[in-house]
């Protein structure tokens, strides 16, 4: 009894502080702006089903995304032994799922093996981190606290794994000692319960016991740290996948408010017709936090710093300041910062700040190529350029700033319906003497 | 040989006879005012004409559709150009478009839709592709002598619009000898002008983007790099001049490729 009563105040005090952090950062959401209505349920299903559970867009580098795809899978499996844990906790019960018979098998099995298999890819993420050195883990946005994180994100999983794994070879101990069956089955505890012969039943007790409290205690934890690290992503991703911005990557979301105001300009009748409602006009594009869509602040939640994209991004390959992760690593930042304030304040505090300049400078939102690379890399569909050009527009639209040669571009449509400065008199001249043979 | 003179015909030319061609054939800026692209387009216009098909061109009254408008952030110029063509669209009762510019072609598959302008739009590797495929349009295979060619995906037909399978198809028709970058299909590097860089500087950096693209095409030894967009086409084609290669290595358009190969 007291263990459940210790067991239900740890659970409670988990869920206390997780509900706490969460509704912070969802009360950050009201100051954002809409970007796309939810439907299509069965494309977005589809969609979840390839790129969050399958791992598709993360094999796109086979080797070590196959590694990612373990640990993901094996979360998955690993998962339903932790929610026993809890039900265990609670109620005194023992292996509770247990009713669950050959299925319950299959699943302790797996999850034996998988906690393996999670720890040795974790040992080798730790190793490319800590003993190699890998351009995608580096750059100006990879601050000193971004590699800290990374390395206590995985160090805390490996603990995970390896306290799973004692948990599982304790209790083996006890039941072959005892009556010598045992609910599940654990492939890997049995190959290495061989290694620790001759210890007493007491022993087994004692690390099973050890094992099973460091174990959960150890997920309490690492499920708290996680909305203050990178590795939220553990949460976000498959939400994030599921509402994935389905539109071809190639479409930019269109301005409806500026539609408004070009049809005004060029149809004169509706400028007489009734009045538009007063009410303050909205900024166009990106400048701060609370201009980005509710979907490019999920992505920022989402995004877990793995790289991809910047490796990927032609300006960033080439030595320009631009890069894509730090774009969506500064939208996040600047939430947490403005967040508050706002909620504080109100949507229209200014703090003297903003994303743009502050954070993310000109220089980089002009060398992007619209190219999309970063896009398509992303394994959780976070879409970057959608944001770069929001910000894009801001500079145009409101500062009218942009690099001169793009403001003649500018000027000549406007001028000669076409960017370049030709007139369009010259419009069919390549048609001009064209002859076919005849065969 | 005897050749025929082709009339471009122009589409407020048929309105006024009361004909309605099948595709406008959006010519696009770069193939009107380019002087390497105009040649692309008319190497296209001619496997048009060579396929009789119904189509005609706006000629003058063709403007920016506001593209590098957009993509630059000038959201208003971007509308106010698309509803004007969107008006000239519907003057001429337009329901399907030819497009060579993937620019072009993406912008009027998906994002006119958004201002009301529905179309057919048929980028013009696919429609090639599919004439080839049902036989109307035979090419002779050992045209090129096997030739080596490389294609560098442009990233609005490629990742915008997933058009991977047509230009390759096209080019395995003409060449035995198709060869990949490393960076190929969904990986493929951009050239460096999209997203209105084209108009423009790049930013400072270490090396023009448009050179890393060059040597990924040099790397594969091809003797020809063959593009499908006009932007690709002049950074590539800078790319080979600032390598010393452009005589060694040609720079042809797909639509160069198929008029040279059927000899037209």
């Amino acid at each position: 009894m007291t263990k459940q009563i210790i067991f239900a105040i740890t659970l409670l005090i988990t869920f206390g502080v997780f509900f706490y952090t969460i509704r912070r950062i969802v009360s950050f959401f009201k100051f954002t702006r809409p970007a796309f209505p939810i439907k299509d349920f069965g494309k977005r299903i589809n969609v979840m089903l390839s790129v969050a559970f399958g791992q598709t867009k993360i094999f796109r580098r086979p080797v070590i995304g196959l590694f990612h795809a373990l640990v993901f899978w094996g979360f998955c499996i690993i998962i339903f032994g932790s929610i026993e844990m809890v039900i265990d906790g609670l109620t005194g019960s023992d292996k509770v799922l247990k009713i669950l018979g050959p299925v319950y098998n299959i699943l302790m099995a797996s999850g034996d093996i998988f906690a393996l298999i999670v720890a040795v890819s974790i040992i080798i993420f730790l190793s490319r981190r800590l003993f190699f050195h890998i351009k995608r883990f580096e750059g100006i946005e990879m601050k000193k606290r971004s590699h800290t994180d990374a390395n206590i994100s995985l160090s805390l999983i490996l603990l995970l794994m390896l306290s799973l794994m004692a948990m599982n070879i304790g209790y083996l101990g006890c039941q072959r000692i005892a009556d010598g069956s045992t609910s599940g089955i654990y492939p890997v505890g049995r190959l290495l319960i061989t290694f620790l012969p001759g210890l007493s039943a007491d022993k087994f007790k004692y690390i099973y016991e050890a094992a099973w409290w460091c174990h959960i205690l150890l997920i309490f934890l690492f499920a708290n740290y996680l909305p203050y690290s990178k590795h939220f992503h553990v949460f976000m991703s498959i939400p994030n996948v599921f509402l994935s911005r389905l539109d071809p990557l190639g479409k930019l979301p269109n301005m409806d408010n500026i539609t408004k105001e070009v049809k005004l300009m060029l149809d004169p009748d509706t400028a007489f017709a009734a009045p538009a409602a007063e009410v303050p006009p909205e900024r166009f594009g990106v400048k701060d936090a609370e201009d980005a869509s509710w979907k490019n602040y999920f992505d920022s939640l989402a995004c877990t710093e793995c790289g991809r994209c910047t490796s990927v991004c032609p300006a960033n390959i080439t030595g320009k300041k631009l890069s894509p992760r730090k774009v969506i690593m500064d939208l996040r930042a600047r939430m947490k910062v403005k967040g508050p304030l706002m909620v504080k304040n109100g949507r229209d505090f200014n703090d003297n700040h903003s994303l743009l300049r502050d954070y993310i400078s000109e220089e980089e939102l002009w060398a992007c190529t619209t190219c999309n690379a970063c896009a398509k890399e992303c394994p959780i569909n976070i879409n970057h350029p959608t944001l770069i050009v929001d910000m894009r527009r801001y500079l145009v639209m409101e500062e009218a700033s942009a690099p001169g040669e793009l403001k003649a571009m500018f000027n000549n449509i406007e001028n000669n319906g076409a960017p370049w400065q030709y007139s369009a008199e010259d419009r069919l001249l390549w048609a001009k003497d064209l002859e076919l043979k005849i065969h | 040989m005897e050749t025929r003179k082709i009339e471009i015909p122009l589409m407020a030319d048929l309105f006024a006879k009361g004909e309605k061609p099948e595709y406008l054939f959006w010519v696009g800026c770069a193939g009107a005012f380019d002087d390497r692209y105009k040649k692309v387009v008319r190497a296209f216009a001619k496997i048009l004409t060579h396929l009789k098909i119904s189509f005609a061109v706006l000629g003058k009254e063709e403007i920016c559709n506001g593209d590098p408008a957009r993509r630059a952030g000038n959201e208003m110029l971007y509308q106010m150009q698309a509803l004007q063509v969107i008006e000239i669209f519907k003057m001429y009762e337009i329901k399907k478009i030819l497009t060579i510019c993937p620019h072009c072609f993406n912008i009027f598959k998906n994002e006119y839709p958004d201002l009301g302008g529905n179309y057919v739009v048929v980028n013009y590797l696919q429609f090639l592709n599919s004439h080839i495929e049902d036989g109307s349009l035979k090419i002779d295979s050992a045209s090129l002598d096997n030739i080596s060619v490389t294609y560098h995906d442009p990233c609005y037909l490629g990742r915008a619009n997933d058009i991977y399978d047509e230009p390759r198809n096209i080019l395995r028709k003409i060449t035995g000898n198709l060869v990949e970058m490393n960076r190929n299909k969904s990986y493929s590097l951009c050239c460096g002008a999209g997203g209105a860089q084209m108009f423009k500087e790049a930013e400072k950096g270490e090396k023009e983007v448009y050179m890393e693209r060059t040597e990924d095409a040099l790397k594969t030894g091809a003797k020809i790099i063959a593009t499908a967009c006009p932007f690709c086409m002049t950074m590539l084609t800078d790319g080979l001049k600032y390598k010393n290669k452009e005589l060694e290595i040609r720079n042809l358009d797909i639509a160069e490729l198929i008029a040279q190969s059927i000899d037209l």
